[in-house]
């Protein structure tokens, strides 16, 4: 078998239009799951009882079926409870509720993991909760759930992939489509491995930035 | 010594009466009743479970007490008295009166990602609304009193204990109270460490400051601490000054409870 490169080339502008829409919507689905998942952990540890037991229940089926079956519940059962949405804010909703789930046991074990005391400190001395919240507790537990999150969000990107069974042009559909046309299966898969590595990396290598600001005050010696 | 319901000079600047508090079925402080004299050093020792960190903790509002009351200045902590019985108080009215306490731990508690001089500027920024300058120049000026200026820039990984202990003080500080609580302020420092921390508390006391100490330093009780509790199984046993308190001829519970320290040290130089 020859690899025809030169082909593929020739369809590059297309495939970067794609992997915009991969980016777009992997950005967004993180950024939101991540304040979502956070509303979420929070409300389940302030919150009353029951909101803590309904918020578990959310994430425990969000976290207890496949990605692929809760698009496919949303996106085609969503109509018959007068929820139609286009392929792109389907997939965007879908994946924002998945990785909330995920996100929101980060946040809830993030919390666990600041000791009491620091908080107890915070109360002393004036704070209410909701400042302690932001200034003491979350600053606190970022560097510890930093890697965490960073793990979750490279698991959100390739769930992106999963987005072209509901017809949303990114990146898989896009490129699946080449392979279809110029039956150059090999390359076209090759390509969309190595365009999901360079965003892993991507995403892998902002982590480690982050981190590595955060956590001065861990490392660093008397 | 200052019995309960009669003032000292200064007047009573924190009173307890008639606390309670129960973890499940376990009584821990069984109807205590205590006045602290305002400017003075009160010390709090006993056996351990003998309930004196948990009545530390109550008068800085960490527990809630199942009954009786503390006052601050004459203001209700926490929970009021009223015809329809015992209400607590809404969160802001609990934060002013809190106000007026500030709080030193074991453990000292400081925050990780701040360096000395945020941990001590943190509170006067958030909780007093102060712009940066003012807060920083003001919390230099607590970093001094305890000696530690020219540690601002640390965190607090980068200090001793003793150092962290002592920024912790100036950020209770920093918010001037009017009476600061002390719970075990040296049982996590060796002894070398002990001693920049009591020289710390030495001079606040000289400065005037209303005082608890719950400590297991007892030469500092002794020679600070201008009124001594004793506590043992939630209630106070003995209740005076250092003089009335450690003089002879002692009470058998406290005479057990001194011997196991002299035994220690015993043990140590055998």
């Amino acid at each position: 078998m020859t690899v025809d490169w030169g082909l593929l080339a020739e369809k590059l502008p297309d495939v970067l239009a794609a992997s915009g829409v991969t980016v777009a919507v992997w950005a967004a689905s993180a950024v939101l799951g991540v304040a979502l998942g956070a509303a979420v952990a929070v409300a389940r540890r302030f919150g009353p009882r029951p909101v803590d037991l309904a918020l578990k229940l959310f994430v425990e089926v969000l976290r207890g079926s496949p990605f692929l079956v809760q698009l496919f519940l949303l996106y085609f059962g969503g109509p018959f409870i007068g929820l139609s949405l286009d392929p792109i804010p389907a997939g965007l909703l879908a994946l924002t509720l998945y990785g909330s789930a995920y996100y929101s046991e980060i946040v809830r074990a993030g919390f666990a993991a600041v000791p009491a005391g620091h908080v107890e400190a915070a109360a002393c001395l004036g704070f209410t909760r909701a400042q302690t919240v932001l200034r003491i507790q979350v600053p606190e537990m970022a560097v510890l759930v930093l890697p965490a999150l960073v793990n979750m969000t490279v698991l959100l990107l390739k769930e992106t992939a999963v987005l072209s069974v509901i017809t949303v042009p990114e990146l898989t559909l896009e490129i699946s489509a080449i392979g279809s046309e110029t039956y150059r299966f090999v390359e076209a898969l090759t390509l969309l491995a190595l365009f999901y590595w360079g965003l892993v990396e991507a995403c892998g290598g902002l982590g480690r930035l982050a981190e590595a600001r955060l956590s001065r005050f861990r490392f660093a010696g008397p | 010594m200052t019995a309960p319901g009669e003032s000292a000079a200064g007047g009573t600047a924190l009173s307890v009466r008639g606390l309670v508090k129960r973890f499940g079925a376990h009584e821990v402080l069984s109807g205590i009743d205590l006045d602290v004299p305002a400017g003075r050093v009160t010390c709090l020792i006993g056996p351990s479970g003998s309930g004196k960190s948990t009545l530390l903790r109550c008068m800085a509002f960490l527990e809630e007490a199942g009954a009786g009351t503390i006052l601050v200045g004459g203001e209700p902590l926490g929970f009021a008295e009223t015809p329809q019985g015992r209400r607590r108080l809404p969160p802001a009215r609990i934060r002013a009166v809190r106000a007026s306490i500030g709080m030193v731990f074991q453990q000292f508690n400081l925050w990780p990602h701040m360096t000395a001089l945020g941990n001590v500027t943190e509170a006067l920024r958030v909780v007093r609304r102060m712009g940066r300058a003012e807060a920083e120049a003001k919390g230099l000026a607590q970093l001094r009193k305890v000696g530690l200026e020219d540690r601002a820039g640390h965190y607090p990984a980068q200090l001793s204990g003793g150092q962290q202990q002592r920024v912790a003080i100036a950020r209770s500080l920093a918010l001037e109270p009017r009476i600061m609580l002390f719970d075990e302020p040296t049982s996590s420092l060796d002894p070398e460490l002990t001693g920049e921390v009591l020289d710390v508390m030495r001079g606040l006391a000289a400065d005037g400051m209303t005082m608890v100490v719950v400590s297991h330093e007892i030469g500092f009780a002794a020679s600070v601490g201008e009124q001594v509790a004793f506590l043992d199984g939630g209630r106070i046993l003995l209740h005076g000054s250092p003089r009335d308190v450690f003089g002879k001829p002692r009470h058998p519970r406290l005479e057990r409870f001194l011997d196991t320290y002299l035994d220690r040290g015993a043990a140590m130089l055998a």
